[in-house]
């Protein structure tokens, strides 16, 4: 196995950066050291943004934007310089693109209902159309339908070939005059794959629709370049690219942001308020409604700092050695199906599989017993697992501590699930 | 090993030999979802008054959620109503009980082969799949109920 592992390059030197993340020493199940491969669900934390987190409540905790005392205005300070830190890892134009959200999924949520109170030209009515794909997390639908019911615009799909990539066969049919927004995602959270979003993106300028763009597993993956992407608006998670829960952040171009109307309600989104009527901050605020999740905001961008400090293109130079090892590796295993891209390229470090006929739920048990952490079910993209006639999978991904030696042990761990139920 | 405690041999017995599956004739039918996992069951209820003439099942999922159903057809068909209910409540029980609970002699005699999930029930993440047929069970009996196609 060693042998195999031979010739691996791009790695990063894992051995250092696995000290910065305390749980990667867990135990579990009478001593097995813990080897997780669900990433893609949510990364491990390093120290360092426990430690920011920690020394926010312990030194700084106070309301932002309010008080004129000295704790307040260093929280204020901090939050919004992790907005200054989020902006500048994407590389937006203006920090007041960079809307702090609690996650992508309110981010996601967040962009359809400002469409879907919006006046002209971004109006979603019934004779409008909305497109996105059967590969999309279901964040990235259910808003749509939600917003495809209460206006009566027809929601329209890309499909997915056999090989797990975006049929695009039709792209100038399904996109076309009356598409007033095309919404996908960049990196398959389930199939790893990655999307050629800037043809979509091409075709969307030309008939003048909006896109919005899933970036939850891209994110922590890879550069991320909003004026480069030219999408409309971006969302993703803090927690997937080692930062706390319960922080997301969703971009906007300014103009967008300025002319759409805000969707929550509540203090800090407003400039005046009468009982008449109110007016409202200019944005992020305006999107920002009640006390924002200031720590988490400070635990993301310290979150920030550690990729950038590693370097987002080494990140995925790793990444992608991690992947290309994985995917022969588990080709060897007998009886197993990759769900996606079954090569290296354009796939990002998540890969699905099937077992023969055993079912993913007892693979990740017998997996579970040898310390090994996979995701199994349908990943929350129900319409992907429909489409290849499977009820589930088994989903490992993989992350800047993840090592060949992992994904050997999850090789071994599949044999024992064989030899288990065979 | 600890896994051996889930995986039982009558479990993976009824896993690999299912009994009684397949659709039949039924007065009502349901079907249950795993909305985490994706187990699915379509299943059917046949009365012939009290008595439990059929309980039909297809549909997909783990080897815990597909030998429980297959346990359960075991158990129930040609049992009354009244010792089926009191069947679905000790397995309840059972699967409830976080591991804690060793089942007595009276339990041992009520659940049969159905005793071998005692050991699932402390893996909270697999007790549903566990329980998915039962819960289907006990759906489409009220809805046959209810229908008053039974005594």
């Amino acid at each position: 196995m060693t042998d195999a592992r031979q010739g691996l390059t791009g790695l990063l030197d894992t051995e250092a950066i696995r000290k910065d993340f305390p749980i990667l020493d867990r135990t579990v199940h009478d001593g097995k050291k813990i080897v997780y491969l669900d990433s893609a669900a949510t990364s491990q934390k390093p120290r360092q943004v426990l430690d920011a987190v920690n020394q926010y409540y312990e030194r700084h905790n106070a309301n932002v934007h309010r008080g004129v005392y000295t704790i307040a205005e260093e929280a204020t300070a901090l939050y919004e310089g992790a907005r200054d830190k989020v902006a500048a890892f994407i590389n937006a134009p203006s920090r007041n693109e960079v809307i702090f959200t609690k996650n992508a999924s309110e981010s996601l949520n967040l962009v359809a209902n400002m469409l879907g109170w919006a006046d002209e030209p971004y109006r979603v009515d019934s004779d409008t159309e909305i497109v996105t794909t059967e590969m999309e997390h279901h964040s990235n639908i259910v808003p749509w339908q939600l917003l495809s019911q209460r206006t009566g615009a027809k929601l329209k799909w890309f499909g997915i070939t056999d090989d797990g990539r975006l049929d695009l066969s039709d792209l100038d049919e399904i996109i076309n005059e009356k598409t007033k927004i095309v919404t996908l995602t960049l990196v398959s959270n389930i199939m790893g794959t990655i999307n050629p979003v800037e043809k979509i993106i091409r075709r969307a300028q030309q008939v003048g629709a909006l896109v919005c763009v899933d970036a939850s597993q891209a994110a922590p993956h890879m550069v991320l370049d909003v004026q480069a992407l030219q999408a409309d608006f971006v969302a993703f998670t803090g927690h997937k690219m080692v930062g706390p829960t319960g922080i997301g952040v969703l971009w906007g171009r300014q103009e967008l942001l300025e002319d759409l109307p805000p969707f929550l309600g509540g203090g800090e989104m407003i400039e005046t308020v009468s009982m008449h009527s109110s007016t409202y901050a200019p944005a992020p605020h305006k999107f920002e409604a009640g006390t924002p999740p200031i720590a988490q905001a400070v635990g993301l961008g310290a979150a920030v700092d550690y990729l950038s400090a590693i370097g987002m293109e080494n990140i995925h130079r790793h990444e992608q050695a991690i992947t290309a090892y994985a995917v022969k590796r588990l080709l060897e295993v007998p009886d197993l199906r990759i769900i996606g891209p079954a090569t290296a390229e354009d796939r990002g470090a998540t890969i699905s599989f099937t077992l023969g006929d055993i079912h993913p739920h007892d693979v990740g048990q017998v997996l579970d017993e040898l310390g090994i952490a996979v995701r199994v079910g349908h990943h929350c993209a129900r319409p992907v697992c429909l489409r290849y006639g499977i009820p589930a999978t088994t989903r490992a991904s993989f992350y800047l501590y993840s090592t060949p030696a992992e994904v050997d042990a999850l090789v071994d761990g599949l044999e024992h699930v064989r030899n288990f139920f065979g | 090993m600890k896994l051996d405690s889930m995986y039982q041999e009558v479990i993976l017995d009824h896993y690999k030999h299912p009994h009684g599956r397949g659709l039949r004739d039924g007065d009502a039918e349901v079907h249950h979802v795993n909305p985490t996992c994706g187990d699915e069951i379509t299943l059917r209820v046949k009365y012939d008054g009290e008595t439990i003439a059929d309980v039909s099942y297809d549909g997909q999922g783990c080897s815990i959620s597909q030998a429980s159903a297959s346990v359960l057809n075991e158990l129930l068909v040609g049992k009354e109503l009244d010792q089926a209910r009191r069947i679905q409540e000790a397995f309840l029980e059972l699967m409830q009980s976080k591991g804690q609970l060793e089942p007595d002699d009276t339990m041992e005699d009520l659940l049969e082969d159905a005793v071998a999930f005692a050991g699932v029930s402390k893996y909270p993440a697999r007790v549903k799949c566990a329980l998915l047929s039962w819960m289907a069970w006990k759906d489409a009996t009220a809805q046959a109920l209810s229908e008053g196609k039974t005594a």
